[in-house]
């Protein structure tokens, strides 16, 4: 049985004008499907490109990259991905943004302006379930930076895509807002039960939420400790103050630092 | 200071701008073939207000000739600069550079190909107020957020989806931001052509009022000038609200 995210070995240079920078060296990597993964590394250590790689927008210089048992040759339509700019389109409403997923992917896309009355209605439920009902109508400027995010999620996971690429998405958020968050994102994983890579550099982000942490090396990265999180489910956020939890954190910190010595 | 009385600070400004020349005018006894007072200029407004009236009209014809052809193929070349960062990123730098080429320079040269007449009007308003609206255009398309495309990208989107999603209409309050200038400079364009080598239009009338010494009828068509002008900046700077009230609104909000 093959994981649902398989990377083998995968190098990847990016050709430039001012040299070469190669962001990822030999790095594997595999996730199951209905997995919640979360990746952790200093910054520009190549997170941002693992997500590239996995969702085909960049092909590995070396190794192969596969989903679903296929290799990845470009743009895989099954993932759905949130980034730390919300990023909405200021013209849209906040539904209208959402939608747009469904305006690209097919079988939607062809059903579009047919089905548009329940697309929107879908929708507005989704919205609902992250706390924005009632703010389908309103532009994303008429929302805080947190509700921007729950819009995003909602973008990224309108087409029921079965992979969800998560590109540090609560990294611009204060503390409050970025813990209601995780719960937001851990509700929605729990009931959909879609596949989560989680890219952040917050330890205690990732053990909430995630099943599996790979620590990625600094530049060219690659995963140099994978940790299970055995932390029983369903959390809520007092799990951040048991002493498993602590521990755990404890641990996570004391891999990067031998690794950022060494 | 309340807000309406703030929006009349103009006018007030104006008002005294114009007493004050009133005044250095009588006070000093200025010579009218120097500078003629306003209300010298007033009586020959009135007096010639159907040669201002007909010459306005074929300035603000040429002028908008000359506009319309400067949208059009400005938005067309935008698009195509626009459309891939590479090629802007490789042409923007010569566009800007044959931008500071003084397009007035030209104008001998359409005389000679077009004759005198309206036609190297209309090409010198459309030569010098194309380039706004191309770098607008494509800087719009190429400073898409990259994240925004990788998201659309991962789902199949091929680029004619994310130019027509997101390109086209982010782009658009960059070209109806450039309308406003665009049109200005086509204005100049055109009358400089007019002053130069033609038979018609406002700066034909003041060219010929200078060589006949009708200061007061120079300075009339000075003043004309200067209400098309700024009726037309008028006009498109509302367009630009009207049509892009978002990039108004969100770039006055304070979410993150
Ligand atoms: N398109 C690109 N062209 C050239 N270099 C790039 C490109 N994207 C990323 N890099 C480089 O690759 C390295 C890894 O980048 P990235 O994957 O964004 O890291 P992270 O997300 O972990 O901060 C960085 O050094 C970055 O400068
Ligand atoms: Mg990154």
């Amino acid at each position: 049985m093959t994981a649902f995210v398989d990377i083998d070995g995968v190098t990847l240079t990016y050709r430039g004008a001012s040299g070469d920078v190669t962001a990822l060296r030999g790095t594997s990597l595999a996730v199951g499907r209905g997995e919640f993964t979360a990746v952790v590394g200093p910054s520009g250590c190549g997170k941002s490109t693992l997500m590239r790689l996995v969702t085909g927008l960049v092909r590995p210089t070396e190794g192969r990259v596969s989903l679903d048992g296929a290799a990845v040759d470009g743009p895989v339509k099954i993932a759905g991905m949130a980034f730390q700019n919300p990023n909405l389109l200021p013209w849209r409403t906040v539904t209208d943004n959402v939608l747009l997923p469904l305006e690209i992917v097919e079988p939607y896309r062809r059903r579009f302006r047919a089905e548009k009355k329940q697309y929107k209605e879908r929708a507005e439920a989704l919205l609902a379930t992250v706390g924005l009902a009632g703010f389908g109508d309103r532009f994303p400027w008429e929302l805080s930076g947190g509700m921007q995010q729950r819009a995003s999620l909602c973008r990224a996971l309108i087409h029921e895509p079965e992979l969800l690429m998560l590109d540090e998405p609560f990294a611009a958020l204060d503390a409050f807002t970025r813990e209601e968050l995780w719960c937001v994102l851990r509700d929605l994983w729990e009931r959909i039960g879609f596949t989560v890579v989680l890219v952040t550099h917050d330890l205690r982000e990732a053990a909430f939420l995630a099943d599996t942490i790979h620590v990625m090396s600094a530049r060219p990265g690659r995963i140099v400790t994978t940790r299970q999180v055995e932390l029983p489910r369903p959390r809520d956020l007092e799990v951040c103050f048991e002493p498993a939890f602590v521990d755990l954190i404890h641990e996570l910190r004391g891999r990067i630092a031998e690794m950022r010595a060494a | 200071m309340s807000g309406s009385m703030e929006r009349l600070v103009p006018l007030w400004f104006t008002i005294g701008l114009f007493a004050v020349w009133e005044a250095t005018c009588r006070l000093l006894d200025v010579d009218p073939f120097i500078l003629p007072a306003p209300s010298e200029v007033l009586a020959a407004l009135v007096q010639y207000w159907r040669p201002v009236l007909r010459h306005s009209l074929v300035t603000l014809w040429t002028t908008m000739v000359g506009f319309g052809l400067a949208v059009a193929f400005g938005i067309v070349l935008g698009l195509i600069v626009g459309w891939s960062r590479t090629i802007y990123r490789g042409i923007y730098p010569v566009m800007i550079g044959f931008n500071t080429i003084p397009k007035v320079a030209v104008v001998p040269i359409l005389v000679i190909w077009f004759g005198i007449g309206e036609v190297p009007a209309i090409l010198t308003a459309f030569l010098i107020s194309f380039f706004p609206i191309v770098v607008n255009v494509a800087t719009g398309l190429a400073t898409m957020e990259p994240e925004l495309e990788d998201v659309l990208r991962a789902l199949g989107a091929r680029k004619l989806d994310i130019m027509l999603k997101v390109g086209i209409p982010r782009a658009l309050p960059y070209l109806f931001g450039s309308l406003k200038v665009a049109i200005t400079l086509a204005f100049v364009g055109s009358v400089v052509s007019e002053t130069i080598a033609a038979n018609a239009g406002i700066g034909f009338l003041m060219a010929q009022a200078g060589s006949n010494f009708q200061m007061p009828l120079v300075f009339a068509g000075l003043m004309a000038l200067a209400v098309e002008g700024i009726a037309m900046y008028a006009l498109f700077a509302l367009v630009e609200r009207r049509m892009t009230r978002w990039a108004f609104r969100s770039s006055t909000s304070a979410a993150a």
